[in-house]
């Protein structure tokens, strides 16, 4: 095809005035789509109430979507917009307007996708420090600590199992995981072969671990709950059976608990290695022959 | 200038007597060489198995260093048996080297050595379509396994082995999806030239890449690997045989990548015709101009991280081991450097796609051209800083995590830019709805989903509670797959006819097109929902209350992957049986490929051509079809 079709003038009725039409449309959109983002489904979203931390997440991934509502209305309406009004009519060849651009539009856009996104990474930096850490695994030096008394957990991945060890209480170890509600906990995350991820669920908790590594995260459960614990980090033929369950359980109830964990394994507790915030790893070689 | 208008002094192959073919540099020496590579490899690395380390591997009958001699050797048999060493040893013997391999008629050169990038490039869509098949059938043999919250299909080893090769297989193969195909075939044309920089290399890059996907399915007989396409350690380390045959596979796609990424380069920089600006470049151009930067920074480091790897697992090296004085973190550090502008070496092409096919089918301009590259050139630069994000909650550098956040939300402005020029392309436009427009709208739709929910993930506090679910998945597969390969097939359905001269039936792509982005979106808009819900990736059990969305998430796949059986039916239908010829300019485009007659001629162009436009002169009653006009006198 050679011949390029003249571009033909436009039909004889008036075009609208899409700009107009198109920014009542996508107003009107936002503003129907906002409430029900906030009110319906931003509680949907995050992990629960189980924690400060999991109710941190759960606010942080609302206002997100309450960001991204007008970005998605804008673009998925106009995308429709487009589609229905900017359709070449059926056995026409037309040629659209010639336009290259708008230095204003640009500018505008440029302009307002460079404040929104400042503005998501100001929150987010100020909510990740504001919840000490925000339930993710911050390394062994985290920035921002709660203030108090804190009691210390150390996770214990290795494959395929977590078990836990309660410093303040004469290292005890085991491979069940109760917490006491309402009281800040700094969970130290370490493995001793490959890289495991920690992960309670309800809790809002992550933390990677890694072998050699004392992953600090600070959570404050606030609901008694029996929450899941699961491997995020795939470490093995095994890792999609890498879970278990915690409990949240009364001050009162975490302390009966633990010195009956005292009295159980109290021979094991013997013979474990000191405790210490990471343990050196065996060579993670193939294991020699026997 | 008579350099460039001397089409007519080609020598013409001889005619070479029969044992000749049979026995000369061809697809069938490079099997035997390949073979034969692989079994003195595997002979030498068991003749230097000894002392008290390899005792294991002696037991076990596991030796690493014999199957990756074996891969090395049994690759360079290959590429000798191809006749990739003829022209290094002519020269180094004083001989007269042959300056074209193949660049003959006949079907034959399809299945060698061929310097002709339009060769290249379709051996490119073949081979890559090849590959990119077999990797959806892993991904259907997943979504088979999930079907049940507890392992019923296929074990454990097994389901690691699937996940692990669909996300290599993808990952790795894809990277060359639109640069290997489209760009080794349009972007010498589009630029005015008659060949590749480097046509040798170009080559070269294909049969490093089929090698590679050969040793990547090759894994099978060595038990898989276990690490998924991230291959991280210690695991890695721990792991059977079959990681070697990972740690091959991706060094080989990274120096592919590597070679075609200098190639783009040095081709789109020296060889583009007179009165080719930069600012009148096809905007697809630009896009492989971009991603050409990242592949050729980026695969490095990760062809130096695998050869660490393999290094750990074969001598006892301690690079990445934490008892020997070497840290995990390193590697996922040095993978991530690589892995992350490596995601956007995916992308990136697909921008060119739709902004180059938007314009024809919209009938107008490209709009906001000047924003639109440096989008893409704002995407190449920060990729290089963003990698930690992937690492947010692994406890390294966890002060540093506000930087990680602010430059990767960053990004999301450039990309912007894209959305906006695609926007501004379609405003008052003249929309025809033929498959490849329809490609390109369905991209615009799925990557802002996928676009949006990286902003949701890139905020510390958020992705503390997705990292590692579902929802990184359905993220990543909106990007991927509803980005490059949804530009993928636009490309296809686009370019094809020029390619091959022949049509494809319309309606079954149309009802390739519907059924694909239909169930696209019902297969990964759940997947969102599985992750906030907390299901883990790659695992094969799951919570019992999660198995509804699970079987409606593996249903939509099923229908997903018939929808690619279609697009097969189609191309066997189409350009084998029916071979109805297309008209050489369908789209109406004013793009120069289209100028030129269908089959494109050896040498593309009688005449180098000059360029005095952009080709998005649409919407303007001009006098000549083309942006480049072919030049009546020698320039």
């Amino acid at each position: 095809m050679s011949s390029s079709p003249e571009a033909e003038s436009r039909e004889g009725a008036p075009e609208p005035n899409h700009a107009v039409r198109f920014t009542v449309i996508w107003v009107v959109a936002t503003v129907i789509a906002l409430p029900l983002v906030i009110f319906v489904i931003g509680p949907l979203l995050g992990p629960g109430n189980g924690s400060l931390q999991s109710k941190g997440q759960g606010s942080d991934d609302t206002v997100l979507a309450a960001i991204a509502t007008p970005v998605l209305t804008l673009v998925m309406l106009y995308l429709l917009y487009s589609v229905i009004f900017f359709r070449q009519p059926k056995g026409a060849a037309l040629e659209g307007p010639a336009l290259r651009g708008h230095a204003r539009v640009q500018t505008t856009w440029i302009i307002v996708t460079s404040v929104m996104v400042l503005g998501v990474a100001v929150f987010g930096t100020a909510k990740l420090e504001a919840d000490y850490g925000a339930g993710s695994g911050s390394g062994p030096n985290p920035l921002t600590v709660p203030k108090g008394k804190k009691l210390p957990v150390q996770v214990i991945a290795q494959q395929w199992l977590f078990t836990y060890r309660y410093p303040t209480y004469g290292g005890v170890e085991t491979p069940h995981l109760y917490l006491p509600n309402n009281e800040w906990i700094e969970l130290h995350v370490t493995s001793i072969d490959v890289i495991h991820d920690f992960w309670a669920y309800q809790l809002g908790v992550k933390a990677d671990a890694n072998p050699g590594v004392d992953n600090v995260v600070f959570v404050k459960p606030t609901k008694l709950e029996t929450f899941n614990v699961r491997c995020a980090e795939l470490c093995g033929i095994w890792h999609g059976y890498m879970y278990d369950k915690g409990h949240v359980v009364t001050p009162a109830a975490f302390t009966t608990w633990i010195h009956e964990q005292q009295t159980k394994f109290a021979a094991t507790t013997k013979v474990l290695p000191k405790y210490s915030t990471t343990y050196l790893p065996e060579p993670t070689k193939r294991a020699e022959p026997e | 200038m008579s350099a460039i208008s001397g089409a007519s002094s080609i020598p013409q192959p001889v005619q070479r007597p029969m044992w000749r073919r049979v026995f000369g540099f061809n697809l069938l020496t490079a099997v035997i060489l390949g073979v034969a590579g692989y079994y003195l490899g595997w002979f030498i690395g068991h003749q230097v198995n000894g002392g008290k380390s390899f005792e294991y591997q002696k037991a076990t009958d596991e030796n690493d260093v014999a199957l990756l001699l074996g891969y090395v050797f049994g690759v360079i048999g290959f590429l000798i048996g191809l006749g990739f060493a003829n022209y290094p040893f002519s020269r180094l013997l004083g001989r007269p080297a042959s300056l074209r391999e193949k660049e003959s008629e006949g079907i034959g050169r399809y299945f060698g050595l061929c310097t002709d990038h339009k060769v290249v490039g379709l051996q490119y869509l073949v081979g890559i379509g090849v590959f990119f098949f077999v990797g959806g059938l892993n991904a259907m043999l997943i979504r088979t396994e999930l079907l049940h919250p507890v392992p019923t299909f296929v074990g454990p080893n097994q389901y690691l082995s699937l996940v692990g090769m669909h996300g290599t297989m993808m990952m790795g193969m894809m990277t060359s999806g639109i640069l290997g195909p489209f760009a080794n075939y349009f972007v010498p044309i589009m630029i005015g030239a008659r060949r590749m920089a480097f046509p040798r290399i170009e080559a070269l890059t294909f049969w490093l890449l089929m090698a590679a996907g050969f040793i990547l399915v090759s894994t099978i007989f060595f038990g898989g690997f276990p690490t998924g396409w991230t291959g991280y350690e210690p695991l890695n380390d721990q792991a059977v045989m079959g990681m070697d045959s990972y740690i091959c596979f991706f060094a080989l796609v990274g120096i592919s990548m590597a070679l075609l990424g200098l190639n783009m380069i040095a081709t789109i920089v020296t060889l583009r015709a007179p009165g080719l600006t930069w600012s009148r470049l096809p905007i697809f151009v630009w896009s492989v101009f971009a991603t050409a930067v990242l592949m050729v920074l980026a695969a490095p480091t990760l062809i130096a991280t695998l050869l660490m790897a393999a290094l750990d697992r074969t001598i006892n090296t301690s690079f990445f081991v934490t008892g020997g004085g070497g840290s995990s973190y390193l590697f996922e550090n040095l993978f991530w450097f690589f892995g992350h502008p490596e995601v956007y070496v995916l992308a990136l092409p697909g921008f060119g796609i739709v902004l180059e096919l938007l314009p024809v089918f919209t009938r107008k301009p490209l709009w906001g051209y000047r924003l639109a590259v440096s989008g893409m050139l704002g995407v190449t630069l920060l990729s290089f800083f963003v990698w930690q994000h992937h690492l947010f909650v692994s406890g390294i550098n966890a002060d540093l995590r506000p930087f990680y956040m602010l430059s990767t939300e960053i990004i999301s402005i450039p990309t912007g830019f894209i959305f906006l020029c695609v926007m501004g392309t379609l405003w008052k436009a003249r929309i025809s709805f033929s498959v490849p427009m329809l490609f390109c709208l369905a991209w615009t739709f799925n990557f802002l989903i996928g676009g949006l929910s990286g902003v949701v993930l890139s905020d510390v506090p958020t992705d503390t509670g997705l990292h590692g679910s579902f929802f990184v998945m359905a993220h990543f597969h909106y990007t991927i797959m509803g980005g490059l390969i949804f530009s993928f097939f636009a490309a296809i359905y686009y370019w094809v006819p020029k390619m091959t001269g022949l049509r494809f039936n319309e309606m079954l792509a149309k009802w390739h097109f519907w059924l694909m982005f239909i169930f696209f979106n019902s297969t990964f808009l759940p997947l969102f929902v599985l992750g906030l819900k907390g299901m883990p990736r790659r695992v094969s059990t799951y919570e019992p209350s999660l198995q509804g969305l699970n079987v409606w998430v593996s249903i939509s796949a099923f229908v997903l992957g018939f929808s690619m059986l279609i697009f097969l039916f189609n191309v066997v239908y189409s350009l084998i049986f029916v071979r109805a010829p297309a008209e050489s300019n369908p789209w109406r485009s004013k793009s120069i490929e289209w100028q030129v007659p269908t089959p494109i001629p050896v040498h593309n162009f009688e005449q180098i051509p000059v360029f005095d436009s952009d080709p998005y002169d649409n919407g303007t009653p001009h006098p000549l079809p083309g942006g480049g006009q072919p030049a009546t006198a020698g320039a």
